[in-house]
């Protein structure tokens, strides 16, 4: 979980970084859909990011299930939750799904309108006109509906949740971590998932609010 | 009468033990697998013997009534073990360990078993380190060290306030180790109710599954019991609910000796009783006393204040404290051994000048200290006992003094063992809390874990062997009543007696009981004991007893899980056992260590030994029926090393 | 001053490990409050028994939060609920207030299973430590104490790891009913020590692997162990013992 948990956030972090260039300029982000396309390396590279995904959820189900047996068949019928132990703790596996429907609806909007599209539709998106390279275009048409907007938001935070979490678990299951180093650790992975979620919403938010059009007033 | 062997060797003392390791007999290795050995308890001496015999090859099997060997009471202990290491250049010795360990013991200790004690106890801190026992350290690497009552050197090694603990789980880790290994098997939730001899040796015990509820036979060539103390016979006590001396009884009810019951081992620093539902008494760490300081108000009226809750022990001035044991021990002040800071405390509030609502506590302050070392170093040094302290009584040691006061702690009797730890049973052995040898008529702070481990890693190991190289010939044991026919006669008389008990269908728990058990032997048998008052008290346990066979409600039945059924087995030992320590009361005429008897005191009210008379080991032997009365037997001391002379502590 | 305090009790009985089980409750009156929670069950066990019912089963021996045999969920927390952190019979009565339902049921755990109330078999722990949780030294003539010199911090480091009683309150909290922490802190006091390092190793794979075999759940990181442990356990200490194990496995 660890190592595929700390890959996935690699991703992340050069996935937000992308979106961020989307704020800017069009030409850009476009440039950078196009230069990743269908060419051999970008689908080597999702399909090794699928591989990954697939990892950290089946062994996620996994060890859910073995923890569940582990519990045993009896619950207890008062439980007080200790002040330290946080919710998202308690909640990965849950977070966990969510962020998997989460992206399953991402990937219809955008992988299967753009990579896919190119590799077995010439480069015409599925769901608009649009082509699989104005990745700029799409996101204006995808966050111009408000409903992707809000479920992309919600999206986010469950990620949000799921990372802070996850980044210090993954240095504990590591073994680099220690009395000093946990509350260290802990405090990184809360900035950078903030700083992480902030960059995705940031743009999920602008494309909502005022389109692709304000683009221009923004970035000239 | 009989005539009691106790088998010391010959030559001088520092000798003796060395002597005998180069002469006794020795099993080889092949044969060794051949031998089964059972060891009943798993406490210090428990574990220690049974990880050592299971390594050196012996068959072993290893019984505890927890759910765990780990446990075991000692790992209650708190401050520390001694040893005579002299790591701090203070002139310590095996000597001067030896010396102080006898004269703490009042002169009733066995010489040759002392000095061999002594002995070994620096390879005890050495195998416990080799274990991986985090003892506290300085900041060079070395070992740390404090001191403890009845000592003039630092020679106790400790860790923080958890030592038993540490060496507890030392020796429960080389237990587990050899439990891997194969060579000794483990039953956990078993409480032995019976021992079973074959032609005058021991060969196996009859033990209760105190899950299912079974009674079950196991065999031996020989059989050890580590099983600890008697305190519990006093109800209230620092020992553990489950403490009892239901294996030991067994024992004696086979006709090991029974040596010096009536030395009991009040602690001077536990907390204060504070009402009738209490299940048992916490103590405090003698090391407290290393920087606390013990005192009551000079003025009987502060005291009568204290004790309507008028005022507080802070609001009593500086010059109206009376610090009694500096005043009257000035050498040792407030380490003086436990008996004499136990006595001392109770004769201040016999007075009248007790502390708190009850008249039954004095206080144990560490303002002095905090003002001398800083609260952080005190926080550093007691830091888990303070917070222990307020969670029971809701006060903060740091803010107002301790209060503290006398309570059951150990039994220096026991089990009567010669210098083999072997019982006037063939191949029955005892070792630890639960025999007689080592501590006399009291036993000084942070020698009962040293004892412990000694027997266990350094002597029975050695000593068994003596017994078993004959042994070797003998085939498996079995239990087969064809064969064996005694494994089912004891079976059958422990089946009858659980039966009985359930029969009696009274209308008392056996809790109940067993407080009024306490209250007879703490009014009667406890710290100040006279001959008309032993005498009541054992016409009070007689009435007691019958009490018990009348009037006892057991509910449930045999089978499966039967707590109470426990207990009420555990209680029929313990009238046996508070009669043992009357009987041995009563017929000691004089005063020494934990036995007071207020006949018998110095004008200045110090305890006034007869050695004349009383220098010997008094063995109690078993008549056949709990309704008669137990024969005694004298072990005659012989000191050639030391001079017997009357303890002091004040110069 | 003591004052009482009367309260409604919900205690689990259960008759082995295949029973259902259920709640039983009971009305106590006027119980002093400076009485330790296990007093208070002795007073329940007394009025039952004088009833002629079977008394409320659960472990204690020690009564000094040291032994770690008492095991009682108590109001939804192991042990109850202290502000520093104790075990069941160091729990006091002052804690509770007049009026209130208190909850009482057994460690739940697969690896733990009720043997009757709220009396549990913990001997996977055992079969853990008889794992790898030692230094395989012969009793003997080992060398001088002082012949391993080992610095304050580390001797106090390993101390506080060696302090866990084994009473089992983390694998009790922990919705994975996981044993990392009673594990790790075994793990840690050796890897801490000189002593222990030559089987460190071995020692760290052995107990992971006698602990998944037995049945208890994997560490998500929840630190409900460390909330509830009565010895301060830290997860510093599953930090420590992961690696050492990652460390084992890499090497071989």
């Amino acid at each position: 979980m660890s190592v595929s948990g700390v890959a996935l956030i690699l991703f992340l972090t050069f996935h937000a970084c992308m979106n961020v260039v989307a704020l800017f300029s069009a030409e850009g982000y476009n440039m950078i859909c196009e230069m990743l396309g269908a060419n051999w390396y970008a689908v080597a590279a999702t399909l090794a990011l699928a591989a990954l995904v697939a990892v950290h959820f089946i062994y996620a189900i996994i060890l859910t299930l073995q923890n569940r047996k582990a519990r045993g068949a009896s619950r207890y019928a008062v439980s007080d939750k200790p002040a330290k132990v946080e919710w998202a703790a308690q909640n990965m596996f849950v977070l966990g799904v969510i962020v998997i429907l989460g992206m399953l609806l991402h990937l219809y909007n955008f992988w299967y309108n753009m990579m896919f599209a190119e590799m077995a539709n010439g480069g015409y998106a599925y769901v608009n006109d649009l082509s699989a390279h104005d990745g700029y275009g799409m996101i204006a048409y995808t966050f111009s509906n408000p409903v992707y907007s809000v479920l992309y938001l919600v999206w986010l935070v469950a990620l949000w949740f799921h990372l802070t979490h996850g980044f210090w678990s993954a240095f504990q299951t590591l073994g680099w971590s220690g009395k000093i180093w946990f509350n260290r650790v802990k405090t990184i992975g809360y900035v950078y998932a903030t700083v992480l979620i902030l960059m995705f919403a940031v743009v999920v938010l602008k494309f909502a609010l005022c389109g692709g059009a304000c683009c221009t007033g923004i970035c000239g | 009468m009989a005539t009691i062997d106790s088998k010391i060797p010959a030559g001088p003392i520092a000798e003796k033990w060395t002597n005998y390791k180069a002469h006794q007999k020795l099993v080889n290795p092949k044969n060794k697998r051949k031998l089964d050995v059972i060891v009943v308890g798993t406490g210090l001496a428990g574990a220690s013997a049974a990880a050592s015999l299971g390594e050196m090859g012996f068959k072993v099997k290893n019984f505890c009534i927890q759910d765990s060997p780990r446990r075991a009471h000692s790992i209650a202990a708190q401050g520390g073990i001694n040893a005579a290491k002299n790591y701090q250049n203070d002139g310590d010795s095996v000597y001067r360990l030896f010396y102080d360990t006898v004269k703490g013991g009042d002169y009733r200790a066995r010489e040759a078993n002392v000095y061999r004690l002594a002995e070994v106890s620096a390879s005890i801190i050495d195998q416990c380190v080799a274990q991986g026992v985090p003892f506290a350290r300085e900041y060079g690497g070395m070992l740390a060290n404090r001191s403890f009552g009845g000592a003039q050197v630092s020679r106790t090694f400790y860790a923080k306030g958890q030592t038993g603990q540490q060496l507890l789980l030392g020796a429960y880790s080389a237990l587990m180790c050899q439990v891997n290994a194969g060579t000794v098997e483990l039953y956990t939730r078993y409480e032995m109710l019976d021992v079973v001899i074959i032609d005058g040796r021991a060969r196996g015990i009859i033990a209760r599954n105190l899950v299912t509820g079974n009674i079950e036979r196991f065999a031996a060539h020989a059989v050890v019991i580590g099983t600890g103390g008697y305190g519990n016979a006093y109800f209230l006590s620092t020992n553990a609910m489950g403490c009892n001396c239901s294996a030991a009884m067994a024992c004696y009810r086979k006709g090991a000796y029974f040596a010096n019951p009536s030395y009991v081992q009040i602690h001077p620093t536990c907390i204060p009783v504070h009402g009738d539902k209490q299940s048992k008494l916490t103590l405090m760490s003698e090391s407290l006393r290393n920087d606390g300081r013990i005192w009551v108000p000079k003025k009987l009226e502060d005291a009568k204040k204290l004790q309507a809750g008028e005022i507080q022990g802070k609001d009593i001035p500086e010059e109206d404290r009376d610090y009694y044991l500096e005043r009257r021990y000035p050498a040792f002040g407030n380490l003086v051994p436990r008996d004499v800071a136990s006595r001392a405390a109770k004769e201040r509030c016999d007075k009248g000048f007790g502390v708190n609502n009850t008249g039954l506590a004095v206080f144990l302050d560490f303002s002095q200290a905090i003002k001398d070392f800083g609260r952080k170093e005190i926080e550093a040094r007691y830091g888990n006992l303070f917070d222990m302290y307020e969670e029971i009584t809701d006060e903060s040691p740091y803010e107002t003094p301790m209060m503290i006061y006398p309570a059951v702690h150990y039994t220096m009797g026991g089990i009567w063992v010669d210098y083999e730890l072997q019982t006037s049973v063939k191949g029955l052995f005892a070792i630890g809390e639960c025999n007689f040898s080592d501590h006399g008529a009291n036993r000084l702070g942070a020698s009962a874990l040293m004892q412990g481990l000694a027997d266990g890693y350094f002597v029975l190991p050695y000593t068994i062997q003596n017994y078993l190289s004959d042994q070797i010939t003998v085939p498996r044991i079995s239990t087969d009543e064809k064969v064996n026919p005694e494994f089912k006669v004891a079976e059958d008389a422990v089946k009858a007696r659980i039966q009985k008990l359930f029969a009696i269908k009274g209308k008392r728990s056996v809790d109940s009981i067993h407080k009024e058990l306490g209250r007879i032997m703490w009014d009667y048998v406890g710290m100040g004991r006279t001959a008309e008052g032993l005498k009541e008290g054992l016409a009070k346990l007689k009435k007691l007893r019958e009490e018990f066979y009348t009037n006892l409600f057991v509910p449930g039945t045999a089978e499966g899980v039967n707590v109470e059924l426990e207990k009420a087995i555990r209680l029929e030992d313990f009238i046996l056992m508070g009669e043992l320590v009357a009987n041995d009361a009563l017929t000691r005429n004089e005063s020494c260590g934990g036995h007071f008897r207020e006949e018998y005191q110095t004008e200045e009210g110090e305890a006034k030994r007869d050695d004349e008379n009383y220098f010997y080991v008094g063995c109690w032997e078993y008549q056949g029926s709990d309704d008669v009365a137990p024969v005694l037997s004298k072990e005659p001391l012989v000191y050639e090393a030391i001079k017997v002379q009357t303890r002091n502590y004040k110069n | 001053m003591a004052k009482n305090i009367s309260f409604t009790i919900k205690y689990w009985k259960q008759n082995g490990p295949k029973d259902a089980g259920h709640f039983e409750q009971r009305e106590m009156h006027n119980i002093p409050d400076d009485t330790s929670f296990l007093e208070m069950l002795d007073i329940l066990n007394e009025e039952l028994i004088n009833e002629g019912k079977e008394p409320f089963t659960f472990d204690h021996d020690c009564r000094e939060g040291i032994c770690g045999m008492c095991s009682l969920y108590i109001n939804g927390t192991p042990h109850g609920k202290t502000a520093t952190g104790a075990t069941t019979c160091q729990l006091y009565m002052r804690k509770f207030n007049d009026g209130d339902v208190i909850t009482v049921e057994p460690w739940r755990s697969a690896a733990f299973p009720v043997i009757k109330d709220c009396m549990v078999d913990r001997s996977a722990f055992d079969k853990i430590q008889a794992a790898g949780g030692y230094v395989t030294v012969r009793t003997g003539q080992p060398q001088d104490a002082n012949a391993i010199l080992i610095p304050k911090q580390d001797a106090d480091e390993a101390m506080d790891c060696a302090t866990c009683i084994g009473c089992g309150a983390c694998v009790a909290a922990c919705k994975n009913g996981s044993a990392m922490l009673y594990v790790s802190s075994k793990v840690s006091q050796f890897a801490l020590l000189p002593q222990g390092r030559p089987e460190a190793a071995k020692r760290a794979k052995a107990m992971v692997a006698k602990m998944d075999e037995l049945g208890f759940g994997n560490c998500t990181n929840t630190r409900a162990c460390e909330a509830v442990c009565p010895k301060n356990e830290t997860i510093a200490n599953i930090a420590r013992l992961n690696r050492e194990f990652l460390k084992a496995k890499l090497a071989d």
